[in-house]
């Protein structure tokens, strides 16, 4: 499989990457050649093999069901590079 | 003895003994920061006063007699641990001016034992690359030279090469690294030091900015074995806000260091010999065999079927993860923001201006591998091979009990080498990344030095939660192969 | 029970799926310690795992997975004992980490099914395909400021069951009556309030037509609509456009579309149409969720009773009329209370008080059963009076006012006013002689042979006694005196 300059833009798109057209054909042409490389794996075969979930084989542990955080907004709005009072912003989105 | 060229251990001990004051070892590593990171480029973020704040309060904790494990020893921390009240960046023009409002669990960890940061080491950003050149704060020298060549400017491996740099010129006396393909052991083999990655699971990764979850495993570096094992006793523990953190017992590491290995079965998989390994690196790989024979072990011929998979298997699984890792960073609660008319366009200008190329690209890659009609091809697959890769090791440990290996394909190469093509730069994991998709424990020792005079490592792998008999064989390593070169730019060189 | 749209090349069958999201009753947030309650100052109820900060994990909450199991077991559908988390990629303002932890491919709770009644008492059996466990988002506020929106993250990461239904609903009626009976079950388990207003309970509306024997078209999904009665006007007017778009040659576009009650139209929701690629993939810092078969059975063995088996014992146990005890049932609280008045009492005359009078006193009042100056053992306390014979039927009226309105009991009304019914024989007799005087003509009338007017002299007896009198007693000495 080979990627073309439609599916580069699409997911660079779907990655909110922006890409200039000048930056396309390298990215092309490097993500062809990482592809190309990947499709060794094509050799292996597969047949009945599970995919790896996690890397243990643990189960997920749970926790109770307390209040135990929260209540920071100082903390949680430190870093916003745009809060509006007790908000954080982003450009008006339109439905 | 100059106070930079002391183990954790022996600084532990002089402390105890009032030899010298916190202030004065602590000093004397910011002293050589001060003269050396302007050229190392080591740390991201030097915290001077604040680590000199720290050691005259460990000398009023061990003027008590009440030290911990680490009181007053001064460490750099990979600046992708988030650190409270410190800026966190992740080598990155995204998270240029984040400072975080937490502490990552690793570090309290060791803040909880006394240690002293001394600042931010530089990494690839987001921990991606293994040459410490992706960095939005500028690429890491390694300290070492090639005989006879003190201009060559070499990289220090990456992605932890901030932190491998920094303990190989004696700025810090150990720092913390983070491992998903190899991002410690590889830098700790190019730069002439030990470091571990613990079993996944055994440190938490609350706090660390993820590159790809399923990987991602913090750990030690240092000059020694013994200070890794130090290192590692404090960092590793159970922690419930991680999901995948392992509850089981921390050892005691420090004892493992000194282990008879009598008996122990040792195995050397066939597909590592890889053809056009360098000779040296061949031949460095032979002496750790002789050595871990002399001390009683048992050299058994091991196969890992599947392991020249790792490296493609893994260039699905991470960048996959790292596209949805990275999600979070769209300017809107913390990081960068390009302001722009419309959500969209904001998003995809500030993630363009934010990350560097080698982010971006494995984003795409990432983001590629996980879409509609490909998930199946690539991600799917990749898993299932790294199924398989898993099954290999199990198989391989009901036979012996470590595995030795070389680290990298090579010493550290210049800065400008293999940096057209992301697949050459890709190979140097390529001994690294299978134990990384094993989720095994595996460490970098240095063993000897290349034709041209630079360090290489040598690698033990063990079985899942047994990073004592990694420990224990790194450690004989260390003790048979004596090193005792030193990297041209370093502390006490003035 | 047939619903037909007639179009002008024939007649048009509505294919209807819902895809219901409900707010799981908990403290905290699905997978961070932030708390889940409604309301509150902006961005407090926010931690910085909810606000996706580098470097924060999740941890499930084990309430959340309880509740999801019981309203599996509620649903009688197969609990699977090993579910996954996924992430659903994409972006969106309100969606702190850039992917919505939920339950792709391995859901925790399976095929199960929902019995609804319609109106004209025919029974159908609605399908469930499965219930996830999934993260709510956060808030977009747009009208605060001219060029920004605004974004309270309170919401995001709170739990959220998504029940998807089989595609087998006919009829606005039947969505309307699914949606109506999962929420009363729903309200039993007490794993979702319910409140649609609040928005704790969404429902994504899957809409196609097809003609009669055909499989099915193209689907529109109308996302996000909170009340039952939305529901059922979007199915209508969505399923009016396909038709319309069907046969007037063109071809219906599988698609987001959003319902504007106030046009009373659907639209397409542009905003949310290019690249709808979510790349699922198992969420790497959450290992699979396994449950225990014993935790399982012992959530089951503390389920309460559910509508449908409550409705069931009702009938049986009180001999009542099965519109009555399906009534009854429709809330918990309701039952509850006709339950406390019927023990020991007659249950038919406790239904008609409770389904009679006393809703109809609540309507009137504006109260709940919960803030009812009428407590269950009050009104018990009432007909204990009616069936000892202390007061009639139509006086319990009178009392019944008295007591909603000072919320004394039956007794102390009964007593305070002196309506104790009478049984004294003589006082009937004379009652009974002086309405004969004075109507002497309707007596000749009668005694004539117009029967008929038996009633009119009860009700002047009783007139006379100021509707005190034992209404048998008055009864029988008429007859002996007629
Ligand atoms: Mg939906
Ligand atoms: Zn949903």
């Amino acid at each position: 499989m080979s990627l073309d300059p439609a599916t580069v833009r699409r997911i660079a798109r779907l990655a909110r990457i922006g890409i200039d057209e000048s930056d396309l054909q390298a990215l092309q042409g490097e993500l062809n050649g990482i592809l190309g490389w990947i499709e060794q794996l094509n050799e292996v075969d597969i047949d009945g093999v599970e995919p790896m979930v996690g890397t243990g084989h643990a189960a997920l542990r749970m926790r109770d069901d307390m209040v135990t955080d929260g209540d920071a907004r100082d903390a949680v709005l430190s870093n916003a590079p745009d809060a509006a009072g007790p908000f954080y912003t982003v450009p008006k989105v339109v439905e | 003895m100059m106070l930079t060229e002391l183990t954790i251990a022996a600084a532990q001990a002089g402390l105890k003994r009032r030899d010298f004051s916190a202030v004065e070892l602590v000093g004397a590593h910011v002293a050589a920061i001060e003269r050396l990171n302007g050229r190392l480029n080591a740390f991201i973020t030097v915290t001077a006063d604040e680590a000199m704040d720290a050691a005259r309060r460990a000398d009023a904790v061990l003027a008590k007699g009440e030290a911990a494990p680490l009181t007053g020893i001064p460490l750099g921390i990979k600046d992708l641990f988030c650190t409270d009240g410190v800026r966190t960046t992740a080598a990155s023009r995204m998270l240029e001016d984040f400072v975080p409002p937490y502490e990552s669990t690793v570090t309290a960890n060791l803040l909880r034992d006394g240690a002293v940061f001394a600042g931010k080491t530089n990494l690839d950003e987001f921990a991606m690359g293994s040459a410490n050149i992706n960095s939005a704060f500028g690429a890491v020298e390694n300290p070492w030279k090639r005989d006879g060549d003190a201009d060559t400017v070499l990289v220090p491996g990456g992605s932890s090469g901030g932190s491998a740099a920094a303990v190989a010129a004696s700025l810090v006396m150990g720092a913390t690294g983070t491992d998903t393909g190899g991002s410690i052991r590889q830098p700790a083999s190019y730069c002439g030091i030990a470091g571990i990655k613990p079993t996944y699971g055994r440190c938490s990764r609350w706090g660390t900015i993820a590159f790809a979850s399923s990987l991602d495993q913090a750990g030690p570096m240092a000059r020694t074995v013994e200070d890794c094992a130090i290192l590692l006793q404090s960092m590793a523990g159970f922690d419930p806000r991680d999901s995948t953190s392992v509850d089981c017992p921390v050892p005691d590491y420090r004892a493992a260091c000194g282990r008879d290995l009598k008996g122990m079965k040792v195995g050397i998989p066939a597909e590592y010999r890889v053809a056009g390994m360098p000779a040296d690196i061949e031949a460095t790989w032979d002496k750790g065999i002789a050595w871990l024979r002399d001390a009683g072990c048992e050299i058994v011929e091991v196969s890992l079927p599947y392991t020249k998979y790792g490296l493609a298997t893994y260039y699905i699984v991470a960048p996959a993860e790292c596209s949805s890792n990275l999600a979070r960073y769209d300017g809107v609660r913390f990081g960068r923001r390009v302001p722009a008319p419309s959500l969209d366009e904001q998003y995809e200008a500030t993630r363009r201006a934010g990350f560097g190329a080698e982010v971006r690209r494995r984003i795409l890659m990432g983001t590629y591998v996980l879409s509609a009609g490909y998930y199946d091809a690539y991600y799917l697959r990749a898993q299932k091979v790294r199924n398989l890769i898993r099954r290999d090791f199990e198989r391989a440990f009901q036979q012996v009990d470590v595995l030795l290996t070389p680290t990298a394909p090579s010493p550290a190469f210049a800065q400008g080498e293999k940096m057209d093509d992301p697949v050459q730069m890709y190979l140097n994991d390529v001994f690294t990344v299978p134990a990384s998709m094993a989720g095994v424990p595996a460490m970098s020792v240095p063993a000897g030095l290349s034709a041209n005079g630079l360090p290489l490592g040598l690698q033990i792998i063990g079985r899942s939660f047994d990073e004592e008999s990694v420990l224990a064989a790194a450690s004989a390593i260390e003790r048979a192969a004596s090193f005792t070169h030193r990297p041209a730019i370093r502390a006490e060189v003035v | 029970m047939s619903y037909v749209i007639e179009g002008r090349t024939g007649p048009w069958e509505l294919v209807v799926g819902l895809e219901v999201h409900a707010q799981v009753i908990s403290q905290s947030k699905l997978f961070s310690g932030a708390s889940a309650s409604y309301g509150g100052e902006p961005n407090t109820h926010v931690s910085l795992v909810d606000a996706g900060f580098p470097g924060m994990l999740p941890v499930i909450n084990r309430e959340c997975v309880a509740q999801a199991i019981r309203t599996g077991l509620g649903l009688e559908a197969r609990i699977n004992l090993e579910s996954r988390f996924d992430r659903k990629n994409y972006f969106y303002a309100d969606l702190p980490t850039g992917y919505q932890i939920s339950q792709f491919t391995h859901p925790i709770v399976g095929e199960g099914a929902v019995e609804i009644e319609l109106a004209d008492g025919s029974i159908r059996t609605i399908g469930i395909t499965r219930l996830h466990l999934e993260q709510d988002a956060g808030k977009s506020m747009h009208d605060q400021d001219p060029t920004r929106s605004f974004i309270d993250l309170n919401r995001a990461g709170v739990a959220l069951m998504e029940i998807v239904s089989e595609p087998d609903i006919r009829t606005p009626e039947e969505a309307g009556a699914y949606l109506r009976k999962l929420r009363m079950i729903l309200r039993y388990l007490g794993t979702c309030d319910g409140n649609m207003e609040e928005g704790s309970m969404r429902a994504d509306v899957n809409v196609s037509v097809r003609k009669a024997g055909e499989p099915f078209r193209t689907r529109c999904e109308i996302k996000n609509v909170n009340s039952i009665r939305y529901v059922m006007q979007a199915i209508e007017i969505e399923a009016a456009r396909q038709v319309e778009i069907w046969e007037s040659g063109g071809s219906v576009d599988q698609e987001t579309r959003l319902f504007d009650p106030a046009r009373g139209e659907t639209r397409s929701l542009r905003s949310k149409e290019d690249a709808h690629d979510y790349r699922y993939f198992p969420d790497p810092d959450l290992l699979p969720l396994v449950v225990e078969e014993a935790w399982v059975e012992s959530l089951a063995s503390f389920l309460p009773e559910l509508p449908d088996a409550k409705r069931q014992r009702f009938q049986t146990e009180y001999g009542i009329p099965r519109y009555d005890a399906g009534v009854l049932v429709a809330e918990q609280a309701t039952a509850d209370f006709y339950e406390t008045v019927a023990r020991g009492r007659d249950p038919r005359l406790a239904a008609n008080w409770v389904i009679g009078d006393f809703f109809a006193a609540l309507n009137r009042t504006g109260r709940t059963i919960q803030d009812s100056p009428i407590t269950a053992d009050g009104l018990g306390g009432m007909l204990d009076l009616i069936t000892d014979g202390t007061i009639n039927g139509k006086i319990a009226k009178e009392v019944f006012e008295d007591m909603l309105e000072t919320g004394e009991s039956a007794a102390a009304v009964v007593e305070r006013r002196g309506l104790r019914q009478v049984t004294d024989t003589g006082a009937i007799d004379a009652a009974v002689q002086s309405v004969l005087a004075a109507n002497q003509d309707k007596l000749a009338e009668y005694r004539a042979g117009k029967d008929k007017l038996f009633g009119f002299f009860v009700g002047q007896v009783m007139k006379a006694m100021a509707g005190k009198g034992n209404p048998a007693l008055v009864n029988e000495a008429l007859k002996k005196v007629l």
